[in-house]
């Protein structure tokens, strides 16, 4: 039991297109690691057979609501859990088709590995070259490429060295840095969680011993400190009279007590007094621990400031360039006006030009047709009403990622890599 | 290089109390939903420690359907003193009384369902615009699409279909007049998480939890507890049985599992090698295969 106190946690998002798999692999998970309850398996059993199914349909473990159960297909991103004894695993199931630009941008942006699922049929279609670049956009560290229905292809290793081979001249092009392959059968269980029989050519490991096993530690910007600010917390009592402390989520490097830091934006400098949690005060805190700062002065601080080390400082910018998804039904319209929130902070801001429209399938840059609607990804320029202090996405998602909030709605319409 | 990371737990909890000073920095009038189950105990101590120092700057709420067990009060009233808290009654007998719900009758007869009204018309005369609620998303599968910050329509309504895109660690809790949100800081907790972190953390949950004796009687597939709220037929036996209470509910409708679990440990051990769901033996779970998703529709927790 002590083993478990120690897991560490390891978040994917599964990409494919219809019929590739995707729930039978997510139910095959979560069945061969028994993290499904009879209870949840006996209502499965029983819709299968409701439906005249023969065996049970693994894939209906996933299905979420009832609109979509109704009409067979899966309209948003959903959330699954389970555990081993060495990792947790959170995955952020997104639906094949329908808005796929806009769930996997979402269940990718918080995600330490893509799985990326192939029919061995197929090969490499234009959805997976999607799916890749969607990936390689939202920088997530790690990609694995399932080529699913094994099976159906006799197991041979031709098959998987040809889609192999295919993936690999594709993502050349690409901004991504660890991809590796596994030849499975979701449905009969190949390489999932045990071993396949069938395939001794294959070497590598399983799909759940890679994903338990991938190193995830450098997954955080260790180097370049950045605090934004939540809250400030003054208790007022009479035992904390002059407590004042800054609190926050760790958005990036190391922070230790005595550090030099600057605040921004008012530029004022001092040096970290202590960094407190609930049990007293920690040394040194890295991304992503929540902690609650205090200082050797009184300084005016507030929510959306940022406290970053002096010798290390974010950019501060008021035109921003970003790759846009857009989330929204209704596009960018003229004029409008938009609230931008980046970190804690948020200004102010208009769309002040859209670069080109990029094509998701082949990379290509349409500098002609600009014209933006719900799930389009696109380059931009955006002017914020006052500075905010960034980092690329590339170097640190925390500081480098911004959404825009319609002033009139209110509604979350477009999600931003910092360029 | 030295190695900077979390375990799972300190993950979890770095990202709820995350949530929690969100919510404190983005709301004007936020409350805790406090049932007196171990959710939302847990929630309450993220909260605590989250704004430390300092005090919990949200009030608890606690819709009571009076049909309580007697150790859930105790509990609360405990935790509010100690905490210094501000606790806040939405009675479901007052609404019943002011002809605003109507009980429901017969045998298996509950106020899970009309709770729902003493909620939002809580919400509605405190003018909460944030209520924390201690749900997971691995609970329900109505529940794997649930946002951190829910928005619910002037009616205290949640449309699946209109939920904000959640990205990263930006939360949007921009409301128009009359909305409201639900916010879920252990989101990402499984039942497993919730029961390591309170054994980890060595935080005091209701004896209810722990195995013990009690008269029961056996009704819909599990062991209903004997009180004032309950009609026993003549042919239901009341049996003294040891047993424990995986989840917190109204007396009338929370079924308990055999178990001789007694400590905090056992109670892990038990869990991992649970072969049911922890809301399988709730009642109100059971009468459709889509029932938490027509009551959350409607604007229950
Ligand atoms: N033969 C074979 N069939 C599979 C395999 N994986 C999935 N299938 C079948 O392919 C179909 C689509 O699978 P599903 O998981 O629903 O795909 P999704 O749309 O990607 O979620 C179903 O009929 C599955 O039984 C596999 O490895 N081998």
């Amino acid at each position: 039991m002590e083993g478990y106190l120690d897991m560490e946690l390891l978040r994917f998002t599964t990409a494919g297109s219809v019929d590739d798999g995707k729930s039978t692999l997510i139910g095959r998970l979560l069945y061969d690691s028994k993290s499904i309850f009879e209870d949840q398996l006996d209502q499965v059993r029983q819709t299968s057979e409701r439906r005249g199914a023969t065996e049970v349909d693994l894939a209906l473990l996933t299905d979420g609501l009832k609109d979509e159960r109704e009409q067979g297909i899966t309209i948003d991103v959903a959330y699954r859990y389970f555990a081993t004894p060495k990792r947790k695993f959170i995955i952020a199931d997104t639906p094949g088709h329908i808005q796929y630009t806009r769930n996997m941008v979402t269940g990718a942006s918080t995600a330490n590995v893509a799985l990326i699922l192939i029919d061995a049929r197929k090969g490499v279609i234009e959805q997976t070259c999607r799916h890749s670049i969607i990936a390689s956009l939202l920088q997530i560290p790690h990609i694995i490429v399932c080529i699913n229905k094994m099976d159906l292809v006799d197991y041979q290793q031709e098959k998987f060295d040809q889609i192999k081979n295919d993936f690999e001249n594709f993502a050349s092009k690409l901004d991504v840095k660890d991809v590796q392959f596994i030849p499975i059968s979701a449905l009969k269980g190949d390489n999932v969680v045990n071993r396949s029989d069938n395939m001794n050519w294959y070497e590598g490991s399983t799909l759940l011993y890679t994903l338990e096993n991938i190193h995830i530690g450098s997954d955080h910007n260790h180097i370049d400190c950045r605090f934004p600010v939540q809250t400030v917390i003054r208790p007022q009592t009479d035992e904390h009279h002059d407590y004042r402390g800054y609190a926050g989520r760790i958005a990036g490097g190391v922070f230790k007590s005595g550090d030099e830091i600057t605040v921004l934006p008012s530029g004022f400098t001092s040096k970290i007094k202590s960094i407190d949690i609930f049990e007293g005060s920690v040394i040194e805190a890295f991304a992503p621990m929540s902690v609650t700062i205090t200082l050797e002065d009184d300084i005016d601080i507030s929510r959306g400031d940022m406290i970053v080390r002096t010798n290390n400082q974010p950019e501060s910018k008021q035109d921003i360039e970003v790759m846009l998804c857009w989330l929204n039904n209704k596009g960018p319209q003229p004029r409008s006006k938009y609230t931008i929130r980046h970190t804690t902070a948020d200004a102010k801001a208009m769309i002040k030009e859209i670069r080109y429209k990029l094509d998701i399938n082949s990379l290509h840059r349409n500098e002609i047709d600009k014209n933006i609607s719900a799930n389009d990804i696109c380059r931009a320029q955006i002017r914020t009403t006052r500075p905010l202090f960034v980092d690329s996405y590339r170097k640190n998602r925390n500081t480098g990622s911004i959404i825009l909030v319609d002033e009139g709605t209110n509604e979350t319409v477009a999600a931003g890599m910092i360029i | 290089m030295k190695n900077y990371n979390l375990t799972h737990l300190k993950e979890l909890e770095a990202e709820s109390i995350y949530i929690l000073r969100e919510v404190a920095a983005q709301f004007q009038k936020p409350a805790i939903l406090f049932s007196g189950g171990k959710d939302s105990i847990c929630v309450t101590h993220l909260a605590r420690k989250a704004f430390h120092p300092a005090k919990i700057p949200f009030p608890l709420v606690h819709i009571d359907t009076g049909h309580n067990f007697p150790e859930t009060m105790e509990f609360r009233d405990n935790l509010v003193s100690e905490l210094g808290a501000k606790l806040i009654v939405g009675s479901v007998q007052k609404s019943i009384d002011d002809g605003r719900a109507a009980e429901e009758k017969g045998k298996n007869a509950s106020r899970n369902a009309i709770q729902t009204v003493t909620l939002l018309d809580t919400i509605e005369e405190h003018g909460f615009d944030a209520c924390i609620g201690g749900a997971r998303r691995d609970e329900e599968k109505a529940r794997a699409k649930e946002r951190f910050f829910s928005h619910r329509d002037e009616f205290g309504q949640w449309d699946p279909k209109n939920q904000r895109p959640e990205l990263w660690n930006i939360f949007n809790g921009k409301q128009n007049f009359g909305e409201h949100f639900r916010v879920f800081p252990l989101s990402n907790w499984t039942e497993m998480d919730v029961w390591q972190y309170i054994m980890a953390e060595n935080i005091e949950i209701p004896s209810l939890y722990f195995a013990h004796q009690r008269d029961v009687i056996w009704r819909n597939n599990t062991w209903l507890p004997v009180s004032d709220f309950i009609q026993i037929e003549e042919t239901e036996e009341i049996i003294n049985k040891k047993l424990r209470f995986r989840t917190l509910g109204d007396i009338t409708i929370t079924g308990g599992d055999e178990s001789d679990a007694d400590t905090l440990a056992k109670i892990v051990e038990e869990v991992a090698a649970a072969r049911n769901t922890e809301r399988g033996n709730r009642a109100d779970d059971k009468r459709s295969e889509t029932a938490m998703e027509d009551r959350k529709k409607e604007g229950y927790f």
